[in-house]
């Protein structure tokens, strides 16, 4: 026969405060977990979104990334040569050779110095990412030095907005347009002509070799043909898989650290579950004799005690995903360790992390109630009536 | 004497529910600790840095390089007194997982600028010697498992290819702070190298280190050597060591910040913990609280009993968690090495630790302090557990 499920409901709530404090010991922890894994995870949907799956990135051969990259005009123009490449409606082959270096900007309010990632573009690079759009301004003139800032570059950085100039390069640089790139990595960059910009750091080589391939089957035999290429020393990559690689190193870093951080706090909120499930098991020696008097069986008396542990659990877990998921609306910069350039992101919860978080906090329940259910299941009926 | 011993007699009644929550803040400030020594291991390169060495870089940013001929002219300007330059070299050994500092270096400037880097006198001079070695720090050698007169290869990602170095000597840390993961081998042998593979590359600098002969005039001399390369193809930017590593810090502001937060959750779930604990003591004793009062006992001894209790089980953990932060930081810091190459759990942290197991036993006792306070005597004598 098994004890009704009020019964174990009914007793968190008649020790209320009790039972807040506990819980809110396993919301906090719960709170921690899915904060960090939801910053992992919109750290690595920032980088992946950056990418289109039908584009192609050529890099120079183990350089990482496009900063540290490069290839020289020589070896880009094998690289446009290749039949592979999509040709456009206008004749022109679909594929943008750019310079990516790092600049240094003082952020608006603080000055603190902070790097930049800015691009040199051409103009196929807007018809191979779709994803971006002016929203304010327009496009730079080529051979001018006119930039076009990201959304949430102007936001940060001083001198970035419509009007202002900024100045790098012994020149002046006029922003001359404001674009959206959704909540891509594009929208932390500077956009530039990229033969001015060559000019101006006087890199005579570019950073990469961005194109669409004809067909996406294509892309293995275009791989294998361009990396054994004698002529060339370069990296082929999806231009999804090159950014996924870019948050590969942070976004492992804090999920480790999540991961780590909540398990030695849980030992804590596990702890406290634990002195609380002592106290109600204690509180109510006679109340188990009772129950065992009227025909309860030991398994029953476990499961309610562990049922009421486990509410504990998940009362903290609801709880704690309830505040985490108000930090959606919360977005954050910081410098991605491997490519050394700021990134804004969001928070961003997803069905595992709370499927995550939820079978954790019921975890800490059922660690920290299993003892003491277990000892209330054990009593003896005599000596159990006779305590009270 | 005698309230002590109450205390003690009090805080031990429930073995098992004391142990508990003696034990719960013991992993909570054991995690505090370690949190705030990650965070200021962050700042080591902050801490290490010297007064009187000064960072010359291209004023663009870290990525662009300044032309080797800089370098007299820099060693000309008035107050400085010693020049070497270097490159961050980038470089992969076997995996990406296993990362260290490597820098290309001018060795002999290098090691006068540094006199932190200890190097035994016959290691030096073979390394001066040879063109192709290099030094590396003792917990880098250590980790690695490197012993002088190996050979190691790096994989270049900025400069490409595989370079092969012996190495020629271990290098000690003068103080705490020192960073003894690094590893840094001869510029000419990057240079020359590139000078073959690629010669537009060649004769670049990454940075050029600067001694000052007199710290306090260290801005002045920052500014002069701006000044003599302003309007160049490459214009520098100066500035004191600290500043230098304070902007790679204040890059990650935005995690630190973040571990500094959690690093207060920790001791908001402990109080939880706590008042959740002082809560059921006190609910349990309303009965002998009531008798207190009847004998005459004031609401302030009263308060006094569960502040105190409340106190000593706080207090008590807190010295268990500072005690096994001691040996955890330990080994926390060999197991990342080379993350953090300086972890040591610094006064501040203690301080704190203790400062916040304080407040947490305070805050811990008011609500079950102001219930015992509250209630009448005839409801606290009729009242069971």
């Amino acid at each position: 026969m098994k004890i009704p499920f009020s019964y174990s409901l009914r007793n968190l709530w008649t020790r209320r405060l009790t039972t807040t404090l506990t819980a809110s010991g396993m919301a906090l922890v719960v709170f921690v977990l899915a904060a960090i894994l939801m910053l992992a995870q919109g750290l690595q949907k920032t980088l992946v979104e950056t990418g289109s799956p039908d584009n192609s990135l050529v890099i120079r051969r183990s350089s990482e990334s496009e900063v540290q990259s490069g290839v020289d005009r020589y070896q880009a123009s094998i690289v446009e040569a290749d039949p592979a490449v999509t040709v456009g409606n206008d004749g022109k082959r679909l594929l943008a050779k750019e310079i990516v270096v790092l600049i240094t900007l003082p952020k608006r309010g603080s000055n603190a110095p902070s790097n930049v990632t800015i691009r040199g573009i051409t103009e196929e690079s807007l018809k191979l990412r779709p994803q971006v759009k002016i929203i304010r301004g327009r496009m730079p003139r080529p051979g001018s030095a006119e930039i076009i800032t990201g959304g949430s570059v102007v936001k940060r950085f001083n001198g970035a907005d419509i009007g202002e100039s900024l100045r790098f390069g012994t020149r002046d640089w006029v922003v001359v347009g404001v674009f959206d790139a959704g909540s891509t990595g594009f929208n932390s960059e500077i956009w530039g002509d990229s033969d001015q910009l060559m000019q101006a750091f006087r890199r005579p080589v570019y950073s990469s070799v961005l194109f669409k391939v004809r067909d996406p089957g294509e892309f293995e035999a275009l791989k294998n043909r361009l990396e054994k290429d004698p002529r060339l020393t370069l990296e082929v990559k999806r231009e999804t898989q090159y950014y996924e690689d870019q948050s590969k190193m942070m976004a492992k870093f804090l999920r480790i650290l999540g991961i780590s951080l909540t398990t030695i706090f849980s030992l804590g909120a596990i702890i406290g579950a634990m002195i609380t499930m002592y106290a109600a098991v204690a509180n109510r020696i006679g109340e188990i004799g009772t129950l065992r008097a009227l025909g309860f069986q030991r398994a029953s008396i476990l499961s309610a005690f562990l049922l009421e542990s486990l509410l504990l659990g998940l009362a903290g877990g609801v709880a704690g995903l309830l505040c985490a998921s108000l930090m959606q609306f919360v977005s954050i910069s910081t410098v991605n360790f491997q490519t050394f350039s700021e990134l804004e992101f969001t928070f961003s919860l997803n069905g595992e992390i709370v499927y995550i978080a939820l079978i954790f906090s019921l975890l800490m329940g059922f660690v920290g109630g299993v003892l003491p259910a277990i000892r209330a299941s054990r009593m003896n009926i005599v000596d159990a009536l006779r305590e009270s | 004497m005698n309230i002590l011993k109450i205390l003690f007699k009090n805080s031990f009644r429930h073995k098992l529910r004391t142990s508990l929550t003696v034990l719960s803040i013991t992993i909570a400030i054991l995690a505090f600790c370690l949190l705030r020594t990650v965070i200021s291991a962050w700042y080591a390169g902050v801490e290490a840095s010297s007064a009187n060495r000064l960072v010359t870089r291209n004023a663009v940013s870290l990525i662009f390089s300044l032309p080797f001929s800089y370098k007299e002219k820099i060693r000309q300007t008035e107050g400085v007194s010693i020049v070497s330059y270097g490159n961050w070299f980038g470089g992969i050994y076997i995996d990406e997982k296993n990362f260290f500092a490597n820098f290309a270096v001018e060795p002999k400037t290098y090691l006068d600028l540094y006199p932190e880097f200890r190097l035994s006198e016959d290691q030096k001079n073979a390394f001066l010697r040879d063109r192709r070695s290099f030094v590396a720090g003792r917990k880098l050698a250590a980790k690695y498992g490197w012993k002088v007169g190996d050979i190691v290869t790096l994989r270049g990602t900025i400069f490409p290819g595989n370079w092969e170095f012996v190495m020629r000597g271990i290098y000690n840390g003068r103080d705490e702070t020192t960073d003894e993961s690094q590893f840094f081998f001869h510029w000419d042998y990057l240079n020359e190298t590139l000078k073959r593979t690629s010669p537009g590359r060649a004769d670049q600098v990454g940075f050029y280190m600067i001694g000052v002969s007199n710290p306090a005039l260290s801005t002045q001399v920052a500014e002069r050597v701006d000044k003599s390369f302003k309007n160049s193809i490459a214009e520098t930017l100066t500035e004191t060591e600290k500043a230098f590593q304070m902007g790679f810090v204040s890059m990650s502001n935005a995690i630190i910040t973040a571990i500094r937060l959690v690093s207060l959750v920790v001791i908001v779930i402990i109080l939880a913990v706590v008042a959740n604990t002082m809560a059921m003591t006190s609910r349990e004793r309303i009965g002998e609280y009531s008798i207190f009062k009847t004998l005459g006992f004031g609401g302030w001894r009263i308060a006094g009993l569960i502040f105190g209790e409340s106190l000593i089980i706080t207090m008590i953990g807190c010295a268990f968690g500072i005690g096994f932060s001691f040996p955890v930081a330990d080994a926390f810091g060999h197991a990342m090495g080379t993350y953090f190459p300086v972890f040591n759990v610094d006064n501040d942290t203690l301080g704190l630790a203790v400062l916040y197991s304080f407040t947490v036993g305070i805050l811990a006792a008011i609500i079950p302090t102001y219930r015992a306070i509250k209630i009448p005597i005839a409801d606290g004598l009729r009242s069971i557990g």
